[in-house]
């Protein structure tokens, strides 16, 4: 029970823990100073795809955890956030940062506009109208009469940034922070809004959308406000991987795309913030791996083929659900209980109240 | 007396009719100001669906409700809250995972309107209404002595304990009306002599007016100034308990009729 109640949020220990959080992931690339390793840049542009994908999960977490609408079409925001900060650097000779909150802005119309035709729609039947998102963008960022803006299949090619004010950092070095100060603000975002008024709305309405009503939340506002939110973390994520891959191309955003964010978001932990970075890290590096894991047993057991990697990610996946139901994040918790004894995360202040339990 | 002059609530000939059946059929009451007025029938006379109508959950076919003398029937569910209608369910309808806090506190959203925009910056009025908000909810949370439980989810606590906190959220909106759907059910005989002493302090402290659907006959009995009573859809009794009590409609409906 533990593992998925929200008591976090009203937990004083959790910002602190935020806070160290994000400085770790502030000193990594500081490593670079004292390694000499040649791929050191590769690692850093690892970390940006971890961070990208981990605030891509974000979005999404924020809809179908914390507000139990279900959402197949997320790789569309991204898609939508991507080209947008490609068309504005492109045609508009805009710079790189000034182009994230314009993609925000047009991520969330674009969220909002489809969240009051999803309010008439529940459960399976939403997650089939998001999951037509998901198929038609990747067509029509194709569609001829659009191509002179998206560049067509072919897509368009940016140039990378380069760090500003003579920052003695490289390029992959600076764009892994650019990553980590958007993403951190975003999770600021998400964070306050999750402890605040709007946040207990949003999760009342998951819990018991009839009695939310009552108790006075206007619901379907709350639930088209909290897609449009939803799509806009989800589309500056998409912005920042345009930056930083300083390409877009419509293959990039398919159905594979929003079922890897899905995965992501199980993964590390519905209803869990710090399991939508590790469900981000655990998309960058298992994709990865599972190509790594077939190449060595090709050679260690002499196979004549290659291993598919895709049924090696899919063997993974299924023990990873097996031993961590409750994902990364649950089990972690879980582990927590085991070692330091107890119900760690609500005990703030309280006795253990089982003693008066009579059912 | 004036609060005889305009009652809080006036139920006029609302019916509700659900395809062929009729649910209600133009019953009509008031709720004065101040009482506490229990609403009994037996199982599946219409008593909940007119605590549907009241809180905007269902439209009646015909007839009004009048809140302090304006009609209810035109505004939103979600502004009956600030309206100043709160409920508790035959159910329990609790936000299962948020904890015991955050649902007293969800209770306060009516009550409070800062936006999505000044939540997510997380602005000095955010934090000033969130304190205020934590804070009457806490002395709720202590009134209904739940101060144990305020940090366990919702969802796992005993269905007594539940009664307890739903009760706790209708307050935290300040209603001028609770309606107040089984609090006994599922109560022991101790439980339910404590929840009487509450529905009262409920009243005499927070000077909120209360209409109670009950079958435990004791508790309604003792506890309210005025009983309502219907059946199969239709009113067929009102007075005081006492009177009520005497009625030989309501003793046919409870008992049937003999020989």
């Amino acid at each position: 029970m533990a593992a998925d109640a929200t008591s976090w949020a009203t937990k004083s220990g959790f910002g602190k823990m935020a806070i160290l959080f994000w400085a770790i992931l502030a000193a990594l690339p500081l490593i670079g100073y004292v390694r000499d390793d040649p791929s050191f840049d590769y690692y850093m542009f690892m970390g940006q795809s971890m961070l990208i994908y981990g605030t891509a999960v974000l979005g999404l977490n924020l809809l179908i955890g914390f507000n139990g609408q279900i959402s197949l079409g997320h790789s569309a925001f991204f898609a939508v956030g991507a080209y947008t900060t490609a068309i504005l650097m492109n045609f508009a000779g805009m710079p790189y940062w000034a182009t994230i909150p314009i993609a925000a802005v047009v991520c969330f119309g674009a969220g909002f506009l489809f969240g009051l035709p999803a309010l008439k729609l529940e459960g399976h039947y939403l997650a089939l109208a998001t999951f037509t998102l998901a198929i038609a963008v990747p067509q029509l960022l194709k569609y001829k009469a659009i191509a002179g803006w998206t560049g067509g299949v072919g897509g368009l090619l940016l140039e990378k940034p380069d760090p500003p004010f003579n920052l003695p950092l490289s390029p992959d070095q600076y764009l892994y922070y650019l990553c980590l100060f958007v993403s951190m603000l975003m999770f600021w975002f998400v964070y306050n809004l999750l402890r605040g008024r709007s946040g207990r709305a949003m999760m009342a309405i998951r819990d018991h959308p009839m009695a939310a009503g009552t108790m006075g939340i206007d619901t379907a506002l709350y639930k088209t406000v909290t897609f449009g939110i939803s799509a806009a973390i989800t589309g500056v994520a998409g912005a920042l991987s345009a930056i930083t891959i300083a390409y877009v191309a419509p293959d990039s955003f398919t159905l594979q795309l929003a079922v890897s964010f899905l995965v992501g978001l199980v993964v590390g932990g519905i209803a869990s913030l710090p399991g939508c970075i590790l469900g981000g890290v655990f998309i960058v590096l298992v994709q990865n791996s599972a190509q790594s894991i077939s190449d060595w047993m090709k050679v260690s057991f002499s196979l004549r083929y290659d291993v598919p990697a895709w049924a090696i990610y899919g063997v993974l996946l299924l023990l990873l659900m097996y031993f961590l139901p409750s994902g990364l994040m649950g089990g972690l918790i879980a582990l927590k209980e085991r070692l330091f004894g107890a119900k760690g995360p609500d005990s703030t202040d309280d006795p253990a109240p089982q003693a008066s339990r009579n059912d | 007396m004036d609060s005889e002059a305009t009652p809080l609530l006036s139920v006029r000939d609302v019916t509700v009719r659900f395809g062929g059946v009729v649910a209600l059929d133009a019953v009509s009451f008031d709720v004065a100001k101040g009482e506490i007025t229990g609403l009994i029938g037996p199982n599946g006379a219409g008593k909940t669906t007119l605590f549907n109508c009241l809180s905007r959950l269902y439209q009646p076919s015909s007839g009004e409700i009048l809140f302090e003398g304006a009609s209810v029937l035109a505004i939103p569910r979600h502004r009956i809250a600030s309206v100043g209608i709160g409920r508790t369910f035959q159910n329990v309808a609790l936000f299962g995972k948020l904890t015991v806090l955050e649902n007293v506190m969800v209770g306060r959203h009516s009550g409070t309107n800062s936006s999505f925009f000044a939540n997510a910056l997380r602005l000095g009025s955010v934090i000033a209404e969130q304190r205020a908000a934590r804070n009457q909810a806490m002395e709720l949370i202590d009134f209904m002595d739940l101060r144990e439980f305020t940090h366990w989810p919702a969802g796992g606590l005993p269905f007594p304990i539940r009664k307890r906190v739903e009760l706790a959220r209708a307050l935290a909106a300040k209603p001028k009306l609770l309606l107040l759907d089984e609090p006994a059910a599922g109560l022991n005989h101790e439980e339910v002599a404590t929840l009487e002493t509450q529905i009262r302090r409920v009243r005499d402290l927070q000077g909120v007016t209360v209409l109670l659907v009950e079958h435990h006959m004791s508790l309604v009995m003792s506890v309210s100034d005025k009983v309502v009573t219907v059946n199969f859809g239709r009113k067929i009794a009102e007075g005081t308990p006492d009177e009520v009590k005497r009625d030989p409609e309501v003793i046919r409906a409870y008992l049937g009729t003999a020989g």
